[in-house]
């Protein structure tokens, strides 16, 4: 007995049954609990409340949306909402975290230090608060209902949101989809072409210039051949009529609601102020030997930083980059606190209509979790790659 | 060796938490902890359920709360608030964290059958109503076609607007926010026309707008909110308990019992007085609390007209008049069975 | 003819010349440092005018046009500035919440008795790290427990039957005593039947046990002080309460979780990693939306938690996660060979972890573990979803007070919030790189 105790091997299985018991008990005992308090309650388990009726109005929608739709098509614009705000942020994150991050490098000593109080200061204040403080911020600086601010004379702004004027698609408009798509297929392969043709003849022919003409040409052309099948719908700014009917009419061109604002600004800005030290730790990771083999080699400034700094820089930025752009995503659930219909906060309002808690949440959990593990799986097969590339 | 000092510790918490674990019944458990836990508006909801700058509560919900522990320990200090917010109000009561839900809770359907509630009666017969600038020119609901309306989310308020527009035929765009504290700073900040919720709500956050004089109260009451407290399911001496605590405030402004005037009602002649104070029978016995228990409502908190004039009535800032509330017998609905 | 001798070489040091005047002093560091070329002149040029624009309004509006003084709202009405005599006014609420006026001074006594814990312990130099790590760890949790909530638990017990013998602290002293009993029964069982001295474990277990039951009978002894329920609890209280609570609970659970998840059991570390994935893949909010409408779904009938505790195990739980992930990268920096070498010394699991890589490892994750703090510290603020009140909830419910209501109030406390928020992160973001160079130092 004392022998088969002191056996690690045993011992481990032991512990681990255990373990599993222990845990399964647990879960169990969570299970059972729940089971009872619902029944107590009369809530009855299960998603069959994702067929009933909503009642209730969303302010934005990217599909079409009534309070006579169902819970379960809430849901859908809240998730998409959520898909909305995360990518633009992450787009817009990136773009003003790399210009941050290269700009505390930078040898201009004002470049850098505002830079670098531009990340200490966004890290260290809680994002909510930023969050509140763009929101009603935004609201209190934009004019009234009633009024407008116009640049360009197409974009209008005033508390009600952004008016731009809406892309309305003809019936024929697939055309020049459809030219996009071949568009980019050929830049593909013109691309290809002019690699062969480089390492070839070491002459490098004017690929981006080919590319450039075919991505503007082509569906520019589709776009006359198909018959114009695209219009404006310009937002109509009444000035006349009762009060209540004057501004922006409901229903014409496309408003970008001020709630969707705020919650993109203060996305975008906070984690931007990450991505910057992420870029930054990236690229002074690149060795300074590189740079300098570079130009012994001949190579120009820029292709030193093209050919030779990014791409080794990147092996390094784009796993904590990736996580940013987890984080961005799982942040915009704050949507809540500004009225901003996302996921989470619609889930919320269907989670107190209906009592149905456990049922939300695992929603809720379900889509956080698949993009997570999503991400890692792309992340994985990046590293991978980065790995095979790798001498 | 670390696995097992979790356990211990788990053990310990589970111990810990027994402290608070129910025993027989709601009223059993209130009276061996000494006090009433009651969940108020987290809000603050003047005039309903709020606190003051030193955390005293104030409020209609808050002292019907204070009329049950008057009827249980015949002292109306002896009950402890837990501020809710609307979102977890009916799980703090259906797990047990407190012993009464009193925060401006709408009595439907739904909520009385299928959330594990059971509502004890009417504290307040509200309605939904709309607030808007004054300088909008708007006089009625029915000229909000198109408005932008604020509203808190996790409330029938969603639900009663989305109803009332459609059936009008008016478009409308919602705003939903979690907390009133947003709604009120979007609407001020004029992100919207309309401020949507229950009217007396309208008038207690009107008073926290910058200029109160600036906007106006519809006279339209979209839908029908009476407000009330609410119980658990599966208690029924609990549920009868709250039930005549409240019927004990209305009986008491009926016959004209006050706080004030109550001990020296006791010598009154009339029967349905002396059995409300408990002199003729024991009404108070069933239901497991001493004779004299409306008494000691009566003169903890005061009666229904009482409470209501010292929280929202026409001399306080919200100025709310009776209406509907008032007694049945002056031209309201608020109607009590008799104690006998 | 003897020419006079020519020398070329000097035989005086000439004197060194003054660099070329543009190269020194403020002109020339200028020059190399903002106008070196065109392009940096221009954006030289341009951030000047950006900042210039960016900070007049916001020193005018939090310093010239400010109003510093005042009774109530009369005095920011008209003012185009900062409102500061609204959070002169509401300074108390914002740091104590509604805590009793006159049981403040526990507030402020918990919070000295951590600064003297901290301040020894921040510093590297300071003696004594291990009796501090102890009060900090051990006494000061219980002392400023019982002195924030007033302690005074009755503990009524809840294993024996009502009808055996009613509620009361001597059932929970029996039942205590039993469960003891029990452990300690199988901790003797277990060592006797592995062949080990039976009185080694059970000391281990028995001062364990020991601590925890003088921990419970502390918090039932009546001090005096009156019971303060956490719903009255607010303001900094409420973010320091669950920051710190939430980073004092994940540490052990993360250390664990991070062994769990370098166990050689499978089972041990599948747990662990879905543990620590499913909490890290989900944002905070769904967590503490679970930690409020469905952790009291999960308990036995009547069992139930208060909302602060129920926001504390749900951020604890969540944090824990991070904290695993963290400390599993220190495990991961020591080398093979201490793992190796603790094993040829006959060491086992825990006294291989406990006396040479968890030491080793903890310190090298010192500054993550405070970057952690610093993010933990920051989403406090989402418990005021959830219908907590810390300080930003705090600051947001004054704001719309009938009293002090007007244009500037919302916007001077959101301002105040950031600067109190943004002194504590930045000075622990300092902390953070300060321990970072000196670890680098260590290393080299």
């Amino acid at each position: 007995m004392a022998t088969l105790l002191n056996n690690p091997t045993y011992r481990g299985y032991a512990f681990q049954i255990v373990f599993v018991l222990v845990l399964g008990w647990l879960v169990w005992d969570i299970i059972d609990n729940t089971a009872r308090n619902l029944q107590k309650a009369n809530i009855a388990a299960g998603y069959g409340f994702l067929d009933r009726t909503a009642g209730f109005g969303i302010v934005q929608k990217l599909v079409d949306y009534a309070e006579s739709s169902s819970y379960g098509r809430a849901l859908l614009i809240g998730l998409l909402n959520t898909l909305l705000v995360s990518g633009l942020g992450i787009i817009l994150a990136t773009v003003l975290g790399f210009i941050v991050g290269v700009a505390r490098l930078s040898s201009n000593w004002l470049v850098s230090r505002v830079a670098a109080a531009y990340v200490e200061i966004l890290r260290n204040i809680p994002l909510l608060l930023q969050l509140f403080f763009w929101y009603f911020m935004v609201l209190r600086a934009v004019p009234g209902m009633r009024e407008k601010w116009t640049l360009f004379g197409v974009f209008h702004l005033n508390i009600g949101g952004l008016h731009v004027p809406k892309l309305v698609l003809g019936e024929t408009a697939w055309v020049i989809g459809a030219a996009i798509l071949i568009a980019i297929a050929i830049m593909i392969f013109v691309a290809k072409w002019g690699a062969a043709r480089q390492s070839a003849t070491g002459y490098r022919p004017p690929v981006g210039w080919i590319n450039l003409a075919v991505l503007i040409g082509l569906p520019v052309a589709a776009f006359f051949v198909a018959g114009q099948p695209l219009h404006f719908d310009v937002p109509v700014f009444n000035e006349t009529g009762p009060l209540l009917m004057r501004g922006f009419q409901a229903d014409s061109g496309m408003t970008v609601i001020p709630e969707f604002v705020g919650l993109l600004l203060s996305l975008s800005l906070y984690t931007a102020a990450y991505i910057a030290e992420v870029v930054r730790s990236g690229i002074q990771a690149v060795s300074r030997g590189q740079t300098e083999a570079a130009a012994s080699l001949g190579l120009r400034p820029r292709q030193t930083l093209r050919l030779v700094v990014v791409p080794q820089a990147m092996r390094v930025i784009i796993p904590p980059l990736t996580n940013q752009y987890l984080n961005l995503t799982k942040n915009s659930s704050l949507a809540v606190a500004v009225a901003y219909p996302d996921l989470v906060a619609v889930g919320g309002t269907v989670l107190n209509q209906t009592g149905q808690a456990v049922e939300v949440v695992s929603i809720w959990m379900l889509f956080y979790l698949g993009l997570s593990f999503l991400t890692s799986a792309v992340m994985g097969y990046f590293n991978k790659r980065a790995a095979l590339v790798e001498r | 060796m670390n696995r097992k000092i979790a356990s211990i510790l788990i053990g310990a918490t589970m111990a810990l938490t027994g402290a608070t674990a129910a025993g027989a019944g709601t009223l059993e458990d209130v009276k061996a902890k000494g006090f009433l836990q009651c969940g108020a508006n987290g809000g603050n909801l003047i005039g309903f359920g709020a606190t003051d700058e030193k955390g005293e509560w104030s409020g209609i919900d808050v002292d019907f709360c204070r009329a049950m522990a008057s009827a249980i320990f015949n002292d109306p200090t002896k009950v402890k608030f837990t501020p809710l917010n609307a979102k977890e109000r009916f799980t703090a009561l259906q797990s047990g964290e407190v012993d009464v839900l009193s925060r401006n809770t709408t009595w439907t359907m739904s909520r009385d059958s299928s959330l594990g509630l059971q509502f004890v009666g009417v504290t307040y017969y509200d309605g939904q109503g709309f607030m808007v600038r004054k300088a909008l020119g708007v006089s009625s609901a029915l000229e909000l076609s198109g408005a932008k309306v604020c509203t808190q989310t996790g409330t029938t308020t969603e639900l009663n607007l989305a109803d009332y527009f459609r059936s009008h035929n008016m478009p409308y765009e919602v705003v939903a926010f979690e907390k009133n504290e947003e709604v009120l700073q979007a609407y001020e900040a004029g992100r919207c026309d309309a401020y949507t919720t229950d009217a007396s709500g309208l008038y207690a956050e009107r008073l926290k707008l910058t200029n109160p004089d600036e906007h106006m109260i519809l006279p339209e009451i979209i839908s029908k909110e009476p407000l009330g407290p609410a119980v658990r399911q599966g208690d029924d001496k609990w549920f009868t308990l709250a039930k005549w605590t409240l019927f004990a405030l209305l009986n008491a402004e009926e016959l004209g019992l006050t706080k004030a005037n109550i001990d020296e009602k006791k010598t009154s002649d009339n029967p349905e007085i002396k059995r409300f104070l408990g002199i003729e029978g024991n009404f108070g016995e069933p239901i497991g609390l001493p004779a004299d228990w409306a008494y000691n409502v009566i003169k903890g908190v005061g009666n229904y007209g009482e409470i209501f004039d010292a929280n929202i009535g026409p001399s306080t800032p919200l100025g709310i008049a009776r209406g509907l509330n008032n007694l049945w017998s002056k031209g309201g609905i608020q109607y009590a069975p008799p104690i006998r | 003819m003897n020419a006079p001798s020519q020398t070329f070489v000097s035989d005086v040091i000439i004197p060194a010349q003054a660099p070329p005047r543009n190269s020194v002093g403020i002109n020339g560091w200028m020059r190399k440092n903002l106008f070196s070329t065109p392009l940096n002149s221009i954006m030289t040029v341009i951030l000047v005018v950006f900042i210039v624009w960016a900070v007049t309004p916001f020193i005018r509006f939090t310093l010239i046009d400010a109003t510093w003084s005042g009774a109530d709202r009369q005095v920011c009405l008209q003012s185009s500035g900062a409102c500061w005599a609204y959070v002169k006014a509401y300074l108390p609420q914002f740091i104590y919440g509604r805590y009793p006026i006159g049981e403040r001074w526990r507030v402020d006594l918990v919070f000295w008795i951590l600064v003297i814990g901290m301040v020894p312990m921040l510093i590297p130099r300071a003696p004594f790290k291990r009796l501090n790590a102890i009060f900090l760890l051990g006494i000061f949790p219980v002392a400023a427990f019982i002195l924030l909530t007033g302690g005074h638990y009755q503990f009524a017990g809840r294993l024996i039957p009502n009808s055996i013998m009613p509620p009361s602290p001597l059932r929970f002293a029996i039942e205590f005593g039993i469960v003891s009993a029990v452990i300690l029964f199988f901790v003797g069982l277990f060592a006797w039947l592995s062949g080990r001295p039976i009185a080694g474990s059970g000391n281990v277990v028995g001062t364990i046990l020991a601590g925890i039951a003088a921990v419970l009978a502390l918090c039932s002894i009546d001090f005096g002080l009156v019971p303060v329920e956490t719903a009255n609890w607010g303001g900094l209280l409420v973010t320091l309460v669950v920051a710190i609570t939430g980073m004092i609970a994940s540490l052990p659970l993360g250390i664990l979780l991070a062994l769990g998840r370098r166990s050689e059991m499978p089972v041990v570390r599948l747990a662990s990693t879905i543990f620590i994935e499913v909490w890290r893949g989900v944002p905070l909010i769904t967590v503490l939306f679970m930690a409020s409408v469905m952790l009291p779904l999960f308990l036995p009938d009547g069992v139930t938690f208060d909302k602060l505790l129920r926001a504390l195990i749900g951020v604890a739980l969540f944090n824990a996660a991070y904290m695993a992930e963290t400390i599993r990268g220190g495990l991961q920096a020591i080398p093979r060979g201490q793992y190796e070498g603790a094993k040829a010394l006959g060491l086992g699991y825990w006294q291989m972890m406990r006396m040479i890589i968890l030491p080793q490892s903890l310190r090298i994750v010192i500054p993550g573990i405070v970057g952690s703090f610093i993010s933990l510290f920051k989403d406090t603020t989402l418990v005021i979803i959830i219908g907590l009140y810390d300080f930003l909830g705090q600051i947001q419910a004054s704001a719309n007070d009938a009293k002090w209501a007007s244009p500037v109030t919302g916007l001077t406390g959101y301002i105040f919030a950031a600067m109190v928020f943004w002194a504590f992160c930045f000075s622990m973001s300092r902390y953070a790189a300060f321990t970072e160079r000196r670890l680098d130092r260590g290393r080299r």
